[in-house]
């Protein structure tokens, strides 16, 4: 099923899906982020707190960089907020005619939001 | 042009899936909201800096706040109320990641011996990673 659509990478690149295809990708991408964090995440505290590892330490300064932060935050705003503009499509069907204009609703919600966390994260990294 | 015709949901795997991913992830949105609010009421405002309160709003585990001024993280960040709050948290949010990558995997592959190889192994990897996660949460 999947495989025999017979689309290269390429052509792939060049449909030009708009908002709705970006969202649908960034969807998946941070999704994907999100599933291996959490999972890596978990196992390093088990291993941290039941075994003494000093697995979990190490990955914790991973995780408490600002790059890191800044990355796994747009993921989970992001995967929040499309989410929920997937359901809202997903409840009233007629909408669908404007989902491009509902991720550019979508991105009026994210970018005012995200942005005010990686101000603050910044400006706290900046002052040490 | 004739729309395609829409067969009506039955109660299979997939419209299951299809509905738990839904109502999970509103869900998970709403516990958000609550441990983000809980914490402001119980004195986030003075007491911790941003990525402290983000790290409790997305996981309201007590070692998320270990990191901060609360004077003592017993009194209301570490107790029953919250341990359930996390294992909802986890539940929902192990069975909709997984069910997400389950979904990816079918993607990317035909039916037949590896796409069941896969499921199998993203399944194994569910279970594995809620039990581990329900043992940290209760041992935390």
């Amino acid at each position: 099923m999947a495989l025999d659509r017979k689309v290269g990478l390429l052509e792939g690149l060049r449909y030009k899906g708009g908002g709705p295809m970006l969202a649908w990708i960034l969807h998946r991408i941070s999704g994907l982020a999100m599933i291996i964090f959490v999972s890596l995440h978990v196992v390093a505290a088990f291993l941290t707190q039941q075994m003494g590892s000093d697995l979990g330490i190490t990955l914790n300064i991973i995780y408490q960089s600002l790059y890191f932060q800044l990355f796994i935050f747009f993921c989970v705003i992001f995967h929040t907020v499309n989410g929920l503009r997937i359901i809202v499509l997903d409840i009233w069907p007629k909408l669908i005619r404007y989902q491009k204009e509902s991720t550019w609703l979508e991105w009026f919600i994210i970018i005012p939001v995200y942005g005010l966390a990686v101000l603050i994260m910044i400006r706290r990294f900046l002052a040490g | 042009m004739r729309s395609r015709e829409i067969p009506r949901p039955s109660w299979n795997l997939e419209y299951l899936m299809w509905l738990f991913t839904r109502l999970s992830g509103i869900s998970i949105a709403v516990l958000a909201v609550l441990a983000f609010t809980a914490a402001l009421i119980m004195g986030a405002r003075n007491q911790m800096d941003f990525e402290t309160l983000l790290r409790w709003t997305f996981f309201p585990n007590p070692s998320h706040v270990l990191d901060s001024e609360i004077p003592d993280v017993t009194a209301g960040w570490a107790n029953g109320f919250w341990q359930i709050t996390q294992i909802l948290i986890a539940f929902f949010g192990a069975t909709h990641g997984f069910n997400g990558l389950r979904v990816v995997v079918e993607d990317y592959t035909n039916p037949g011996f590896w796409q069941m190889t896969l499921r199998l192994v993203v399944f194994l990897l569910w279970i594995f990673t809620s039990l581990i996660a329900v043992y940290v949460i209760l041992g935390s």
